[in-house]
């Protein structure tokens, strides 16, 4: 038995590379055995693990939703793939939060924004400078289309309000709070403890600046509600946003949003 | 009548006068109060009530406070 594209496949000795190709990846044109880029001629032994690749080829959805199962397990994967994740606000916490989600193949989201992508974004948010100009939810729908082009991703281009808070979110499994504006951070836990109420949630405050990692923690505000950061680091001048804390704070969300969609908290 | 009253903020016992306001309070402890979640006796308040809700002798509130950056 030998592996090929995670794929269990018959061994026979004296197998080489070559003879997998047709069966398994017509065209392939680039070969990986145990890691390591190899000729198609290489001899095979027993339990290789192989990767036969068509650069330049988008696999198909079976394609990634294969390699997905055989990453996080059949189980993980099927409940996080029939998700569904909506996102307010996609700067430095939003941005990362998707980009975590979609690696891991949420299959459903919701983001939405009203900026556009100005060059100070780039310094923790991911956006590039050829995306200067676009509205983030276009340029990160793009980038999430550059991960997993399966995924559904909606989008809506507009500034929030309590009110269309209540109103659009009310289909998904986890709400992320993402806003820069402290104002606008309450006003969304408010209407998740009480008109979003049942709905997973994961808020952030106090994400500036360069403080110690470990003061950035979750702390659990109600059922399935919870909030990241330090709670006290605003940004200010001399404490601006950058790329590494934010980015804590926002995988220590995306992983509580996967710990809710699974059950564990 | 008594002349002050309890109220237990965030797990801390403090006395204030009679017939207080939330959003005097708020501000006492020098907060926003656009940027403060309250939950007072167990209900979530909306944001327009903070600056008529009376707080009671014995109300128990549960702070939430945020700051700015995302």
């Amino acid at each position: 038995m030998l592996w090929v594209n995670e794929r269990p496949q018959p061994f026979a000795e004296g197998m080489r590379l070559a003879n997998l190709i047709a069966s398994v990846k017509p065209g392939a044109d680039l070969f990986i055995v145990n890691g390591f880029p190899v000729a198609a001629d290489t001899e095979l032994r027993a339990g290789d693990h192989c990767w036969l690749i068509k650069r330049g080829e988008i696999p198909s959805p079976d394609e990634i939703d294969f390699l997905l199962h055989a990453r996080h397990t059949p189980g993980v994967h099927q409940r996080v793939r029939m998700a569904a994740v909506g996102i307010m606000g996609l700067g430095g916490l939003g941005s990362a939060v998707a980009l975590a989600l979609a690696r891991i193949g949420v299959g459903r989201m919701l983001l939405v924004d009203f900026d556009l992508v100005e060059p100070t974004n780039l310094n923790r948010q991911h956006y590039f400078v050829d995306q200067i100009g676009m509205a983030k939810t276009e340029a990160l729908r793009e980038t999430l289309a550059r991960v997993n082009p399966h995924l559904q991703i909606a989008t809506v281009n507009e500034r929030l309000t309590a009110q269309s808070i209540g109103r659009l979110f009310v289909d998904v499994d986890v709400l992320v709070e993402c806003f820069d504006d402290p104002v606008m951070k309450a006003e969304a836990l408010r209407v998740a403890l009480t008109d979003l109420k049942g709905i997973g949630y994961v808020g952030a405050s106090g994400v500036a600046g360069f403080g110690d990692n470990n003061t950035i923690r979750t702390s659990r505000i109600a059922d399935r509600v919870f909030l990241v950061g330090d709670g006290e680091s605003a940004a200010a001048p001399g404490q601006g946003l950058m790329a590494p804390r934010v980015g804590v704070a926002a995988h220590q969300q995306a992983n509580q949003v996967v710990r809710i969609l699974l059950g564990e908290d | 009548m008594s002349h002050s009253m309890k109220i237990v903020c965030n797990g801390v016992e403090r006395v204030c006068a009679p017939q207080t306001k939330l959003v005097d309070l708020l501000c006492d402890l020098g907060l926003e109060p656009d940027t403060v979640v309250v939950e007072c006796d167990g209900v979530i308040l909306r944001r327009e009530a903070y600056d008529t809700h009376l707080l009671t002798d014995g109300s128990v509130l549960e702070l939430i406070r945020f700051v700015g950056g995302g």
